[in-house]
């Protein structure tokens, strides 16, 4: 079989950005939560929240490192895969992207020094500054890399000369017709990712008996956070399904598997869409569902995937209908663990019911993996276009590229990967596994170079206010 | 664009000159530190080493970021030509920098992989370094294009002239990161900093001159651009500065000043870019395309210049600012570990 380099370009953005991805995922909720437990700690003084905080700190550390490596990889691999994209788009996209790294990047790089090696040497409103930045960075990255994804996904306030995109109004290339839905969307998507982890842990921890203070002031804030967040979800994934529906009728289409145009549309709960024959196999359907999910009409019409032609139709459809099923059964998981703990904190048997503790540890991870099926949902159902209806994935990929020189790279992307993820994961678990009460099995770190204030040399600002 | 507009081109020659410039200085040091990091001589100063930069480097690798992405939008016909004709080298560098940038972590964290993770961070640094100089020896060799593309291999940029720029920017890297060591530490550490430096500026000074016969030999236009009359007069002093600006380092390498190493080896690599420049000037894809031609359209560059003349100072600002909190000499961990 021969090597065909844009398989093998497309596998290796996959892998490299799926990966990638899940790290912000994490780190953007960690980095506000760390900011919120920073303020609290400033302004209340109290020592439980300043633990809670260093413990996460050390987390994110390990995270936001791999990030920053991981994301470095991202804009390279537009030059070296996707040069074709790069040249036709660039006048649009580079500038979004470049805003990421100068109102994002820069400010999450300086604060980050501050915030994880810089306790004893600045003042304690200085360093909750730092942790304010390095939240504020994350976020500001978050909208400036959706809102390139959403122009690609929903291109507009461009024009076309000689094949090239050239901008005609930056406000609606910024804020294109997708953007506010799919940033609204993600941002709650990872705050939601960011609690489940918090909680996990927290439960685990309770269900231990260890720091049981501490995990229960972690459970509890995140689990009222979560209260809101969730449902939320499920307003703001619908706002955006319908949004999806008016830009991009064919990803709707392939989400639901829906062959042909009609009114009335059932709702496949399960099927496996046959692309060759144009139709679904062993499908299990609602009828009369699909029309009120996706028009809020019971009599809405819905546009099937036979009104493209083949090579416009999203493939494999299977990925976009069952990304988005295992997203959404998620998302309904979550909302059963918010309304048992709604439940039980009114009966007063939050930190004590044993089954929910370990419901709530073994849901720990389950916002990476919504996220990614989202994530595969959206781009796997906005093929085979890079610029939406406008440029082709098959158009977009670097010519001078082989096969050989893709499986080359790609099989040096999956080793290290393979190396760097699992070898985070177990030290973001040993850290946790250590728990809150690491600092006292710790030799006492020294100062830096120059000799410290003795005000500043006091470990927090609680020991200060003491008399 | 309709409407009449102003040359942007030399302002973004400048931002994008200034930002590759200060990612290489400021990545540069820390890339090194990481070179040298493999000679330490036991554990204490090694966590030393690394601590002189653990706050730091991942600001300094912003600037590739930055460098990369001002590239795209400022010049994006140079951007998809350039990178995929360095197909393997960028991608050698992603992830020699992955592995050094977790080993910050990982290696505090992971006791019983230490050793693997102080290679990582060694070798990463090192083979990272040479990438970057096997693109800079690419870039200055030019590339085979075919209208908008590039038309070669994606082994084209592995000649002997690469490898050669790839040996000189690891030498180049280890003499900035012995300059900062020598700043940021003292006694025998300090000693042992000053050795490496000496050894560091010779690589620098062979790699210097090589590249230097080198690239008119292979250029008739580069030849062209410093021999020719009245070039050959008007041009005479940046060879001559960057001897004196040698010889200064030589010295302070020897003298007991904390400072001018590092201050040397900063002006060592102001003489070289700048040669590098003047070698080139006005290509951006060397001997194809000029800057004006690889350049985005005005709206692009105008977008994104109004919002890096703004940012540009505030970032500096700040990133200064987290210098100046980790400050003076590192003895020891920061607090956060």
């Amino acid at each position: 079989m021969r090597m065909d380099p844009l398989v093998l370009s497309r596998l290796q953005f996959a892998w490299v950005i799926g990966w990638h991805f899940l790290l912000p995922a994490f780190t953007v909720g960690l980095a506000s939560f760390i900011a919120v437990l920073e303020g609290l700690h400033l302004v209340t003084g109290r020592e439980i929240y300043f633990r809670i905080s260093t413990f996460w700190i050390k987390i994110f550390a390990v995270s936001f490192g791999m990030g920053v490596v991981s994301g470095i990889v991202m804009p390279f691999q537009i030059g070296t895969n996707w040069s074709r994209f790069s040249d036709a788009a660039a006048d649009v996209v580079a500038p979004l992207l470049a805003y990421e790294g100068l109102t994002a990047f820069f400010l999450e790089a300086a604060f980050l020094g501050v915030l994880l090696f810089g306790r004893k040497l600045v003042p304690p409103w200085a360093h909750f500054v730092a942790a304010l930045m390095v939240a504020a960075g994350t976020l500001f990255s978050t909208f400036w890399i959706l809102s390139t994804n959403s122009w690609m996904q929903t291109p507009s306030g461009y024009e076309i000369v000689d094949g090239r995109f050239v901008p005609k109004d930056w406000v609606q290339i910024v804020f294109s017709p997708s953007f506010p839905y799919r940033l609204a969307h993600t941002v709650d998507a990872v705050y939601i990712t960011t609690s489940f982890v918090v909680v996990g842990v927290a439960a685990s921890y309770l269900r231990r008996g260890r720091f049981v203070e501490e995990a229960r002031t972690m459970l509890s804030i995140t689990l009222w956070l979560l209260t809101v967040l969730v449902p939320l979800q499920f307003l703001l994934g619908d706002a955006h399904g319908l949004n999806t529906l008016e830009h991009q009728p064919a990803k709707l289409a392939a989400i639901e598997a829906i062959w042909d145009t009609h009114s009335r549309v059932e709702l496949n709960l399960f099927a496996i869409p046959d692309e060759a024959a144009e139709t679904n196999r062993f499908d299990l359907a609602i009828p009369d569902l699909g029309s009120l999910i996706l028009t809020h009409d019971p009599n809405g019409t819905v546009r099937g995937l036979k009104d493209w032609p083949a090579d416009q139709r999203p493939s494999p459809v299977i990925v976009p209908f069952f990304g988005f099923r295992i997203m959404v059964g998620i998302a309904v998981v979550m909302l059963g663990v918010v309304a048992a703990s709604l439940w039980l904190r009114w009966r007063g048997e939050l930190f004590d019911a044993r089954w929910f503790l370990w419901c709530c540890t073994l849901a720990s991870p389950l916002g990476f993996v919504a996220v990614l099926a989202g994530w595969a949902t959206t781009e796997v159902g906005r093929q085979p276009w890079t610029v939406y209806g406008l440029l082709r994935t098959a158009d977009s990929v670097s010519p001078s590229l082989t096969g050989f020189d893709v499986a080359v790279s790609l099989a040096g992307y999956c080793l290290v990967y393979l190396v760097m993820f699992p070898a985070g994961l177990v030290m973001m678990t040993r850290i946790i596994r250590r728990g809150l009460a690491e600092e006292a099995t710790e030799p006492e770190p020294i100062e830096s170079g120059r000799p410290a204030l003795p005000v500043r040399a006091l470990p927090s600002t609680e020991a200060r206010r003491r008399p | 664009m309709s409407q009449p507009v102003i040359d942007l081109v030399p302002a973004w020659t400048l931002v994008l000159g200034v930002g590759v410039f200060f990612y290489v200085l400021l990545d540069g040091f820390d890339l090194g530190v990481g070179i040298l990091y493999g000679f330490a001589p036991d554990r204490d100063s090694r966590n030393l080493v690394m601590n002189s930069i653990a706050p730091i480097w991942d600001g300094n690798e912003t600037w590739l970021v930055l460098g990369g992405l001002a590239l795209m939008g400022a010049f994006p016909l140079a951007f998809a030509i350039i990178i995929p004709a360095v197909y393997f080298p960028i991608a050698i560098m992603l992830l020699a920098l992955i592995f050094r940038g977790v080993a910050f972590e990982f290696r505090y964290r992971d006791a019983e992989h230490r050793t693997f993770w102080d290679h990582a961070f060694n070798y990463g640094s090192a083979i990272g370094a040479f990438a970057q100089g096997v693109v800079l020896g690419a870039f200055i060799q030019g590339f085979q294009t075919d209208g908008r593309h590039f038309a070669g291999g994606s082994f084209d940029c592995l000649t002997p002239f690469t490898l050669l720029t790839g040996l000189a920017l690891v030498f180049g890297y280890s003499l900035l990161g012995a300059g900062w060591l020598v700043l940021k530490t003292e006694g025998a550490l300090q000693d042992w900093a000053r050795a490496l430096g000496r050894r560091s500026f010779a690589g620098v000074l062979i790699g210097i001159a090589a590249v230097s016969l080198w690239t008119p030999l292979m250029a008739p236009q580069i030849a062209e651009r410093w021999f020719s009359w009245p070039h050959i007069v008007i041009l005479a002093p940046v060879p001559i500065v960057t001897a004196l600006v040698a010889y200064w380092e030589w010295r302070s390498l020897d003298s007991r000043s904390e400072a001018a190493p590092f201050l040397g080896a900063i002006c060592l690599f102001v003489m070289s870019y700048l040669g590098i420049a003047i070698s080139l000037w006005p290509m951006i894809v060397p001997y194809k395309f000029t800057l004006w031609q690889a350049a985005s359209s005005p709206s692009t560059q105008a977008f994104l210049l109004v919002g890096t003349v703004f940012l540009l100072p505030i970032i500096l600002m700040y990133t200064g600012w987290s210098y100046w909190v980790f400050r003076g000499k590192v003895r020891g961990d920061f607090g956060y570990h």
